[in-house]
């Protein structure tokens, strides 16, 4: 992997997730060069290959495996010999078991935590302390509403976003020193895999929506965006009902 | 596995309405272990744009492979283009078209995949020149039961190839296609607007000179009687010169004004489409005046395109589209009998089209031959509504045609094997390919399609 090639391009890490493939449109839309890891190369291969026809954009695949923390800090060096740097992260990969699946299963419990919390926050920690070298770039991770309730139907995940943001907010501050900015995002529900054939979703949003929205929110170094906008607003209401009545709802 | 949605689907008719779990994966190794584990029997599904139950499999499993709408690559020396099956014709036309390619076949909505597309050979107002899309299509790699993917082309794997070319999605899912595209230089027509009094004028018409013209298709009243009876508009274009166009139109030329969409935001009462409606709308449209026209390519290919959702004017009971082709020798007389069968039936039908179709394509279960084609929308009015199909399709197979399967929705097990006379050798290449029949449809089932060694 060369790294000059690298300088200014965006990591797409997740990138074969329905709204990775999102994210790199609405990046390459931007005449941005991506760098898609995913752990499926020949999936990703085609969405680079897609960047390109569509959009003119300089796309290229690495291999990625959110779950082999060991390999994280190589991984993330990689990107930063030769003086040259990375523009940013862009972190879309998650994982959501069924409640109860996760309730009667450790292992599926324990693979939502360390996919949307452990991989995550041991990868951004190489990431941060190399954008701090270098005293530029944006990490920009997808979180959820999820994590702003612990809701008995899906707490496991909730707690694992919750703690996300919680890291995120203070990697924000950390390296707001070195001028390095991070975004949290915060999506209701999304159209891809993780919620297709769920019941009870409204409000469904598109993941180029919510792309397009991460993109802006980069651009205009926004700390923490709900997207869609009204997500903001649902979350300020059941985040504002006491304890009292949240222990009797059937959220 | 992935998980599945219990939803109740129906074609672009509205009729029939099925319940169904459907998937909708994103990567093809999804694609792969659904085909492989299935439990239920499986159809791929595009945007859902055929009419009947070609994309509906009633208690089974549906495969909506809209996530698949990459571009793979396109040579500019040859124009083909290499995508995957669930990009659409609306996509093609909006990154494409700026760059000077055009769709080689289009039907009459942009709304279909090239999935579909090719899964229905389609043909468009180009049939009687250029054929189906099965013409311009180089190869395509296609996942069949067992997993494994094919590169079918005319020189590999060519009875797989001849196989799902019009094989309505029953020999597995296409991943990807190569298909050339048609180089353009603007995106206008040049239109030339006819008026025929009555049908043998519009044959007469026909006949004379469409070898002139690129495009062609008439709108036929099918409501008209006695020396009126098939009185139409034809409708012929070539894409536009440069000279024929006006100085703005040069500054834009891949770029016509947009023009604002109209929907129809519930199903209308049944009652909408009536005798009296019909007769009304057919009336203006005749009185159009004749001449020639420029027209932007969405107003000349996807007129209908700029009404969201416009099936949900005939109401919720839906309505079927019939479409027939017949020989060129027995058209005229096959056209006046099922007019008059129409007319006497008063059912109303909305934009009726007639055109002329060129030589078959060579899928086995491909729709075109030589011949005309006839179009029309039929509101379900129930059980006469099927009778007066079935009438219909005696007519259409006494005089040697066939029933188009992407709009079929009511056609008979027998009639479809005397009009589909190559189904067996089509069952053979099916038993290869798939001999547990994994992908099976309600219309499969209907037909009684199936693996047959």
């Amino acid at each position: 992997m060369s790294a000059k090639g690298d300088a200014g391009s965006v990591l797409i890490l997740g990138a074969t997730s329905g709204i990775g493939k999102a994210v790199a449109r609405r990046w390459a839309m931007d005449k941005a060069d991506l760098i898609l890891a995913a752990r499926d190369t020949a999936e990703a291969e085609r969405t680079a290959a897609d960047l390109r026809v569509r959009y003119g954009a300089k796309a290229r695949v690495v291999e990625f495996d959110a779950l082999k923390f060991k390999s994280f800090e190589q991984f993330a060096n990689g990107y930063f010999t030769d003086g040259c740097q990375l523009a940013g992260v862009v972190l879309c990969y998650g994982f959501m078991a069924d409640q109860i699946e996760a309730q009667k299963n450790p292992e599926a419990a324990r693979k939502t935590i360390d996919t949307n919390f452990t991989s995550p926050m041991l990868l951004m920690e190489q990431f941060a302390a190399q954008f701090e070298k270098i005293r530029s770039g944006f990490i920009c991770a997808v979180s959820s509403v999820a994590g702003d309730r612990g809701r008995q139907s899906n707490y496991i995940y909730g707690s694992s976003k919750a703690a996300l943001d919680t890291y995120l907010e203070g990697l924000r501050v950390r390296l707001f020193k070195s001028d390095v900015h991070v975004v949290t995002v915060k999506p209701g529900f999304v159209d891809t895999a993780m919620t297709w054939g769920l019941p009870g979703l409204f409000l469904v949003a598109k993941p180029e929506k919510v792309a397009d929205d991460m993109w802006k929110a980069v651009r205009h170094r926004r700390n923490k965006i709900y997207t869609p906008w009204f997500w903001r607003y649902i979350m300020l209401i059941i985040r504002s009902i006491p304890q009292v009545i949240f222990k009797r709802m059937k959220l | 596995m992935i998980r599945a949605k219990k939803m109740r689907l129906a074609g672009w008719g509205n009729s029939p309405c099925q319940a169904a779990d459907v998937f909708r994966p994103e990567k093809i190794a999804e694609v792969r272990s659904l085909t492989t584990n299935a439990q239920k029997t499986l159809i791929p599904r595009g945007l859902g744009r055929s009419y009947g139950d070609a994309a509906l499999n009633e208690n089974g499993s549906v495969l909506l492979e809209t996530q698949f709408d990459r571009l793979l690559a396109i040579d500019p020396s040859t124009g083909v283009l290499e995508c995957e099956g669930g990009v659409s014709f609306e996509d093609l036309l909006q990154v494409l078209l700026p760059r000077g390619y055009f769709p080689p076949v289009t039907p009459g909505t942009k709304f279909v995949t090239v999935g579909g597309a090719i899964a229905a050979d389609v043909h468009g107002k180009n049939h009687h020149r250029d054929g189906s899309i099965a013409n311009f299509v180089e190869q395509f790699e296609l996942l069949i039961a067992d997993g494994t993917v094919l590169t079918c082309s005319r020189t590999e794997n060519t009875d797989a190839f001849w196989a799902t070319l019009g094989g309505m999605g029953l020999t597995g899912v296409i991943l990807s296609a190569r298909i050339k595209m048609r180089k353009v230089a603007s995106a206008y027509l040049s239109v030339d607007y006819q008026k025929a009094p009555n049908l043998d004028a519009a044959l007469e018409l026909f006949a004379r000179n469409d070898k002139d013209y690129e495009y062609s298709v008439a709108w036929i009243d099918c409501l008209a009687r006695h020396g009126a009876m098939g009185r139409s508009v034809l409708m012929r274009a070539n894409h536009a010169k440069m000279e024929e166009m006006s100085e703005t139109q040069h500054d834009n030329l891949f770029a016509p004004p947009k023009k604002k969409k109209r929907a129809v935001p519930f199903f209308l009462p049944g009652f909408a489409v009536s005798p009296l409606s019909v007769r009304l709308f057919n009336h203006f449209y005749y009185k159009q005046p004749p001449g020639w026209r420029l027209a932007d390519y969405d107003s000349f290919f996807y007129p209908l395109d700029a009404i969201s959702n416009w099936n949900r004017g005939y109401g919720r009971r839906g309505f079927f589209q019939y479409q027939a082709v017949f020989p060129l020798e027995t058209a005229r007389a096959c056209l006046l009998e099922l007019l008059e069968k129409l007319t006497s039936a008063r059912s109303a039908s909305f934009l009726a089209v007639l055109k002329t179709m060129g030589p078959a394509s060579g899928g086995m279960l491909s729709f075109p031959m030589p011949g005309q084609t006839l179009a029309l929308d039929i509101p379900n009015r129930g059980t006469q509504t099927v009778d007066l199909l079935r009438q219909l399709d005696a007519i259409v197979l006494r005089h040697g045609g066939r029933v188009y399967l992407a709009k079929d929705a009511c056609m008979t097990a027998e009639s479809f094997r005397a009009m589909y006379p190559r189904a067996s050798e089509f069952e053979k290449v099916k038993a290869s390919l798939d001999p547990q029949n994994r992908f099976s449809s309600s219309l499969s089932r209907r037909l009684g399609i199936g693996a047959r060694a």
